[in-house]
């Protein structure tokens, strides 16, 4: 752990990476700190403000409501992260423990539970969760779940993979001649093998829940104002484009960096953690 | 070929059984979720009585698997019932819709490989230099941004601020094109209307590479990785000894190899902008299915829903299907491995 830390910081890149996920992330912890302007994540009119350009001391302008958008931005991030980890701490387990019973039991387990996985694969992500999304009521936990929903059939692909290679090779075979039981060979000798490249994927993935979520909210299937979303942010304003240019384009930049962090960081861990796509 | 139709006829088999999965599974979603809706498509100021009308119409005081039944009876004679926002066949509303998607999509796929696969070859090529940091940098941008933030980005940059392209719909009001395919690009020419062609080939440049952008990053990303693992194999090095031209090597020992495995992948991403082209479609006001997918999701009108996302499926599993028989038809190992079987 700790050298995996110092190898990131060694690679400019990672490094880079490193400092945009630290930015997201502590702005997001400190959200009630660091932004000027905490009140405006709610439902807040300030007439006398609205759509002013970038200026002291709303630096990121100000929304059609006079919000200033920096401090709305902020909260959006809490929220994005919040719902990446939920999302992940449902969808990996889950994921991985019908990859590591498709992948090791065989047979007609095998079968059904892969066809169900490719039931879930084969509807395209966005509109699975967006059908999902639109038949729920459109809230934030709905959006959890609807995310949820389609990213669980990633990690089961993924593992049932590695765990049929694992499962020829000497270990397991080892541990099923002493007579180790199905439960501990599966959970205790295949899965840490398996753990980097699960890890990995679920840094990479982290960028892409906060993406899908987004993409859900622009879509206005997402979170609900005046709740801050970067994607609603993003849908509202490009109805003024180009003229409020400052309406989408933070907001806009601000998913950029929160992925492309998480994912500087992920490409990076695959390289030190050897872990092929 | 025999044991390419073997194949196809094995893989049709698997998605058919898929297909009736996803059915089953969306229709499913559909129908537990609360709410009713035929109360919701008529509105709040329904009678009862033609509330129960359109219940009984859509069968929805049956039990699951009868309402599931009827679906199926009616989906066999290609009938996906009536939407409820439109009031017309669901069928008729996707064939007006999916073709203007699908040219973005086929555009924009084009686009992928390329851009993706060469500057994929140039940075594995370049491995550990400049020009290597800089592609994965870039390829790596791309794929850090929903498709509605690059169209943005795009629109302001190469529409507003340079007016280099138009900045919305799929061809110029002054142009009346008889649809034949729902394909403009093919359209203009039947109509023998080059102006209008090259007026559409110009609408479609921003939204098609909005929509490609994180496409090319991830082939690019993809080529990479398993053409730098294929540089470590031994017959490259024989050829380097042979003193073979870098660019042959990097051609004709390395890439090849390299672009069975990226392939496979290269098609999932294709597939996955068939819902990502509803992203774009937004920003660029482009007629396709994205507002009358928004819109029949909005109002909870299951047949339209269940219709739409069956269609998309089924387009995804045929994309898939296609690139699994291009594999087997350029991997030998597979196609030998068949004919042996």
């Amino acid at each position: 752990m700790k050298r995996t830390l110092l190898i990131l910081t060694r690679n400019p890149l990672s490094l880079i990476g490193l400092i945009l996920v630290a930015l997201v992330v502590l702005s997001a912890v400190f959200a009630d700190l660091i932004a000027p302007f905490p009140e405006h994540r709610g439902a807040v009119v300030d007439f006398v403000n609205f759509n002013k350009a970038p200026e002291w001391p709303y630096i990121f302008g100000t929304d059609l409501v006079g919000r200033d958008l920096f401090s709305r931005i902020i909260y959006a991030y809490r929220i994005s992260l919040v719902l990446g980890i939920v999302v992940l701490a449902i969808a990996v387990p889950v994921g991985v423990a019908i990859g590591l019973i498709a992948g090791y039991v065989g047979g007609w387990t095998e079968y059904l539970l892969m066809r169900l996985t490719d039931v879930f694969l084969s509807i395209p992500p966005l509109v699975l969760a967006m059908s999902m999304m639109g038949l729920l009521e459109p809230t934030l936990t709905n959006g959890m779940i609807a995310v949820t929903v389609m990213w669980w059939p990633w990690y089961t692909r993924l593992v049932y993979n590695l765990a049929r290679s694992e499962k020829e090779e000497g270990y397991v075979l080892a541990a099923e001649v002493i007579g180790a039981s199905k439960l501990h060979i599966m959970f205790r000798e295949i899965l840490p093998n398996c753990v980097p490249s699960i890890l990995t994927k679920m840094m990479l993935d982290f960028g892409f829940v906060i993406l899908i979520a987004s993409s859900l909210s622009f879509l206005g299937l997402g979170v609900q104002p005046p709740t801050p979303d970067l994607g609603s942010m993003v849908a509202e304003g490009a109805k003024y484009l180009p003229d409020s240019w400052w309406l989408t384009v933070f907001p806009g930049l601000a998913i950029l960096i929160a992925v492309f962090g998480f994912n500087l960081i992920g490409d990076a861990l695959r390289e030190i953690l050897g872990v092929d796509q | 070929m025999p044991s390419l139709i073997r194949l196809l006829a094995k893989r049709l088999g698997t998605s058919l059984i898929v297909l009736i999965g996803v059915s089953l599974l969306i229709f499913a979603i559909a129908r537990v979720i609360p709410g009713d809706p035929a109360r919701i498509a008529l509105g709040p100021n329904a009678t009862a009585e033609a509330i129960a009308a359109l219940r009984d119409r859509l069968h929805l005081d049956q039990s699951f698997l009868t309402q599931y039944g009827y679906f199926l009876a009616d989906l066999v004679r290609g009938d996906l019932g009536t939407s409820l926002y439109t009031n017309r066949p669901v069928t008729s509303d996707i064939a007006q819709f999916l073709p203007a998607t699908l040219e973005l999509v086929i555009i924009a796929g084009l686009m992928m490989v390329a851009f993706g696969l060469p500057l994929g070859i140039l940075s594995a090529r370049h491995r550990g230099t400049f020009i290597d940091h800089a592609i994965r940098m870039v390829t790596l941008l791309g794929v850090s941004a929903p498709g509605f933030v690059w169209a943005v980005i795009l629109m302001l940059v190469f529409a507003y601020f340079l007016p280099l392209f138009p900045i919305a719909g799929r061809i110029s009001d002054s142009f009346t094109i008889p649809p034949v395919s729902g394909f403009l690009l093919i359209d203009t020419l039947l109509a023998g209307n080059i102006r209008a062609f090259g007026n559409a080939a110009w609408h479609i440049v921003l939204p098609a590479f909005a929509l490609a952008l994180s496409g090319i990053g991830q082939a690019a990303r993809l080529v990479r990785s398993n053409m730098v693992e294929t540089y470590d194999k031994p017959y490259i090095e024989m050829a380097q000894s042979y003193g073979f031209a870098e660019k042959r090597i990097a051609r004709r020992y390395a890439f090849r190899p390299s672009l069975i495995p990226s392939l496979t992948i290269i098609g999932l991403d294709f597939a996955a902008m068939l819902g990502n082209a509803f992203l774009v479609e937004a920003v660029f006001a482009w007629p396709g299915l994205s507002r009358y997918g928004v819109a029949v999701i909005l109002r909870k009108d299951l047949n339209a829903i269940v219709g739409t996302v069956l269609i998309m499926s089924a387009l995804f599993l045929i994309v898939n299907i296609v690139v699994d028989l291009l594999v087997s038809i350029i991997n030998p190992r597979i196609r030998l491995s068949q004919r042996a079987s």
